[in-house]
């Protein structure tokens, strides 16, 4: 089976989407990610979706889940590059993901957690 | 009386000449002309090339067939005489009363040439049929080019109505003018969003100065423009929030608690300016 793979930069953990995520692999990145932070000790998760054409409501509340648990293990999470049609979609459906700290591209997502870990 | 029984029909192929001047008579009287100034040979024109179709029709058409291959000519004149009519300016009711005029020259003509009470009903009654298909057709043309004009304007009116300019490096501005309806919140959104990515800001405003009134649609539009930009990674300033508006909001009960809202454009710009890490000061003249 696929995962989804979580790249290490330093104190910082990254996940690139580039497939289409189908449900069991959102609950599968769900577990790998909680227990990366533990193993590594990450103050910040990037999430990287800028590949990501359909986002339904399952995967944007795994999505929502991941930056929860993050900020519970004591790591800040950003999401960066929603697509335009994307950002629409989710709005239709409601979610709002409404705790979830989002920048335009990677970079600004990373001077974004740079930030916040220089604090 | 010739041997054949004077029918609808041949009220209509009879002497074209003169049931033609009868009905401009007719049409003259009811004002179906409108403003004829300029234009008394163009619905001379018409009204001839019309009753000659007709009268063509008539002679190889039978009455209990108005839909058939026959009466497809004057049909097709009519549709089109409509919708030139419609993108004129005649006001439906001229339109329409282009055909009915006809009626009261037939009429006559019937009552003039049948006796017999029953059989000039019959027939009275198959004119009637006819002017009222006729009419009926008139009517739909003319609704047709006029809805046509109408769906132009609003895609029209979209397009312009959706300008997103930059403001500075990293700012877009969106002044919005008009009410905001679904489709338009629908076109706003996504010409902002694409326009965000492309360009790589982070600040959008999007100003309200030009939307006339602000209810609880209109709001739930205006949350679902910013969460969606949110969601894409930017900010969004709403500006241009009149004292009225403010009032509506408040006493509807709308909560736009979680958007940031500006009175004006400039104090938008100014706050954009500052997040984006910029300041403007006058500088000492020399």
């Amino acid at each position: 089976m696929d995962r989804i793979p979580i790249l290490r930069m330093g104190r910082l953990l990254l996940v690139t989407i580039q497939v289409d995520v189908h449900d069991s692999l959102a609950t599968q990145l769900q577990d790998d990610l909680s227990s990366r932070i533990v193993q590594t000790g990450a103050k910040g998760v990037l999430i990287d979706i800028s590949a990501l054409d359909i986002v339904d409501s399952f995967i944007a509340r795994s999505i929502a889940n991941m930056a929860a648990m993050a900020s519970l293990l004591d790591a800040q999470c950003v999401l960066v590059g929603m697509r335009p049609a994307v950002a629409i979609t989710l709005v239709e459906l409601g979610a709002t993901m409404v705790g979830v700290r989002t920048a335009l591209d990677i970079d600004r997502g990373m001077a974004m957690l740079q930030a916040g870990l220089a604090r | 009386m010739p041997t054949r029984k004077f029918t609808a029909l041949d009220a209509l192929t009879t002497d074209p000449a003169a049931l033609l001047s009868e009905w401009k008579k007719e049409l003259l009287a009811s004002g179906a002309t409108g403003d004829l100034r300029n234009k008394a040979d163009e619905l001379d024109a018409h009204a001839e090339e019309f009753l000659t179709l007709l009268g063509k029709a008539a002679r190889e058409g039978t009455l209990t067939d108005l839909q058939g291959e026959a009466w497809q000519p004057p049909r097709k004149y009519l549709e089109e005489l409509s919708s030139i009519r419609a993108r004129r300016g005649y006001s439906s009711s001229q339109t329409a009363t282009f055909v009915f005029s006809l009626k009261r020259p037939l009429f006559a003509r019937l009552q003039g040439a049948i006796d017999d009470s029953v059989r000039l009903g019959e027939e009275l009654w198959n004119v009637t049929t006819l002017i009222d298909e006729l009419g009926m057709l008139t009517v739909a043309a003319y609704l047709r080019t006029r809805e046509g004009v109408i769906a132009r304007q609003q895609a029209d009116m979209l397009e312009l109505s959706t300008p997103v300019v930059k403001l500075w490096d990293g700012i877009l501005a969106l002044p919005m003018i008009g009410t905001l309806d679904s489709a338009r919140t629908q076109v706003v959104m996504e010409t902002l969003l694409e326009r965000i990515v492309e360009t790589g800001s982070e600040i959008a405003i999007l100003d309200i100065t030009g939307v006339p009134t602000v209810d609880t649609l209109v709001a739930q539009h205006l949350l679902k423009t910013v969460t969606a930009i949110r969601l894409m990674g930017a900010d969004c300033i709403v500006s241009g929030v009149r004292p009225q508006i403010a009032q509506t909001i408040v006493h509807l009960g709308v909560n736009l608690q979680g958007i940031l809202t500006k009175a004006t454009l400039a104090d938008a710009l100014e706050l954009a300016l500052e997040r984006t890490g910029k300041e403007v000061i006058s500088r000492s003249r020399a």
